[in-house]
């Protein structure tokens, strides 16, 4: 009992080690981080604008609606984004900084060391994007007069779960492939938001890719969010976007530690640990 | 029992060739290790001596559960490097020539992190890691600047103060002092000196540096190519090959000198 108390207190000092160590990245690399969220505001804007776009081009459509359908998917794509790389870059950044083998050698599950960035990576992403969609709402005075917000913070933290366990799944790739483990990472999330329908509804996309979109936790989050943000939907009423997403964060979370512990072997195997650039 | 226990201990890796095969390169099996066996008394300091690609960081890596062997066990204080791997990661830690850090955080906040990995809390690193700096001779007022902006003599007293703050009782050093400035080199030579004296530490050094052997070691033991050739105090080694010194026992147990690097060390230096 005292031996699972000290095991348990280990593992969450670890855990708060990895939140730690991506705070202190996220303070000395602030100048990234601003002139990243620049980019993700002005890319927001890029796609946003489309609405009024449409109007000028001749096209009937209520305006408001549609800026709010396209930012809504914008900051999820950015928030996925967020969670995504970070977990990618738990092994390419440590690989190219050279710090990989001393993590890897550490008394830490995997479980600890996955959980813990996949923590930092929600509460950073949600912090950001929520910053984005605030100020991009504002700059073009957006009404939501419906929108629930609480429902809206229930979907994205169930959604946030599943993200996590499918990023621990592509976080493998760098292990597997230093030298192209990255790209098809964020091939991996491009793909997943592709027939999520970000930017239009899922019945447009050929049937292969509206089955695809069915066991994708983006196609609910994102139902979900804009039925929540636009008509007001409560917790009770988005229940058909929340169990699949609770579904598959259940499945994905310990599916994505068992890859990545796979990846791990196959690099303690092959000599792939090692440090490079 | 034994502090390290390795027994017939093999490595080795594909390399691909540069001749193709049906439009594919052609993989070659290379043996970084080769049945190597020894063993470390609890407390001791063993040096192992060899050329670039003779193995020595793949003993490192495997002794510090980095890499799996392909035949043969190691065992740290009676715990199986691949079966009991988190028993042996909270006993060893280790040195390697790069001092590898996070170049844009600080000492104290790469020790920080690295401490809770080993389940130390801030708690207890407030007060050690300011210690610990000054330990090793690191200016303790310079431990907010990020390491970029310190020496390598300075990074790698950063590293071996990693190490050492986990309290090991199995230090790994991979050449600690390689591409260091003679004075920071005879520094950190007095650091391991003076952990190995005043803690309970047994200390496996690969080098490729006699003196430093030499000097540090209660046995020396000569890898080359992968296999150990040799293990046992300097002046047994001597007297083992005829030799006045130890670069001439070196020679006389490989047939070559520590300059002389044949293709083959080249080919093998990818891994090992």
């Amino acid at each position: 009992m005292r031996g699972s108390a000290a095991t348990l207190r280990h593992e969450f000092i670890g855990l708060y080690g990895m939140v730690e160590r991506n705070w202190y990245l996220i303070k000395r690399y602030a100048w990234w981080e601003i002139a990243f969220f620049f980019w993700t505001a002005a890319n927001t804007l890029t796609i946003v604008f489309i609405a009024k776009g449409v109007v000028a081009e001749g096209g009937s459509i209520d305006v408001n609606r549609l800026t709010t359908i396209l930012l809504i998917g914008a900051v999820m794509w950015s928030y996925l984004g967020i969670v995504f790389e970070l977990l990618i870059e738990t092994v390419a950044w440590e690989r190219w900084e050279g710090t990989i083998e001393y993590t890897f050698m550490a008394p830490l599950t995997r479980a600890t060391h996955l959980l813990g960035t996949g923590i930092f990576a929600i509460g950073y992403g949600i912090v950001r994007a929520s910053i984005v969609f605030a100020a991009i709402a504002a700059f073009f005075g957006l009404h939501m007069p419906h929108a629930n917000f609480l429902t809206a913070v229930v979907l994205i933290a169930v959604a946030s779960v599943s993200f996590v366990g499918i990023g621990m799944m592509t976080a493998v790739l760098p292990l597997i492939s230093p030298e192209k483990g990255t790209q098809f990472g964020y091939v991996a999330q491009g793909l997943m938001l592709v027939v999520s329908g970000v930017y239009y509804p899922v019945s447009v996309l050929p049937e292969f890719m509206q089955w695809l979109a069915k066991i994708s936790p983006a196609t609910y989050a994102l139902r979900g969010e804009r039925s929540a943000i636009i008509d007001g939907a409560s917790v009770s009423s988005v229940w058909g976007d929340i169990w699949p997403m609770a579904i598959i964060g259940v499945i994905s979370v310990p599916l994505g530690i068992w890859v990545f512990r796979r990846g791990e072997l196959h690099a303690k195997k092959h000599g792939k640990l090692k440090r490079s650039g | 029992m034994f502090a390290v226990e390795v027994d017939n201990l093999r490595k080795e890796f594909f390399r691909r060739d540069a001749t193709r095969t049906h439009g594919r390169k052609r993989r070659k099996r290379v043996a970084a290790l080769e049945d190597v066996t020894f063993t470390m008394e609890r407390g001791e300091c063993v040096a192992i001596l060899g050329q670039n690609g003779s193995g020595k960081s793949t003993l490192v890596r495997l002794l510090s559960t980095l890499l799996l062997p392909d035949a043969g066990s190691a065992r740290i204080f009676g715990h199986d490097v691949v079966k009991e791997s988190r028993a042996v990661q909270r006993l060893v830690n280790r040195v390697s020539v790069e001092a590898s850090f996070f170049k844009k955080m600080s000492s104290e906040e790469n020790l920080a992190y690295a401490a809770r990995f080993y389940g130390i809390p801030p708690s207890a690193t407030k007060k050690s890691i300011p210690e610990i700096l000054e330990r090793v001779g690191f200016p303790i007022s310079r431990r907010h600047e990020a390491m970029e902006n310190l020496s390598r003599g300075m990074q790698q007293k950063v590293a071996l103060a990693r190490a050492l703050l986990t309290s090991p009782v199995l230090l790994l050093l991979d050449e600690p002092t390689t591409g260091l400035d003679p004075r920071s080199k005879l520094e950190v030579q007095e650091f391991i000196r003076d952990v190995w004296t005043t803690h309970d530490a047994t200390i496996l050094l690969c080098t490729h540096d006699l003196r430093e052997a030499e000097v540090l070691a209660d046995r020396v033991g000569i890898l080359d190519r992968g296999k150990l050739i040799a293990l046992d105090p300097t002046e047994a080694l001597k007297e083992q090959f005829g030799a006045e010194t130890l670069e001439d026992a070196f020679f006389a147990a490989t047939g070559r000198t520590f300059e002389d690097e044949k293709d083959e060390d080249a080919e093998r230096g990818v891994f090992a």
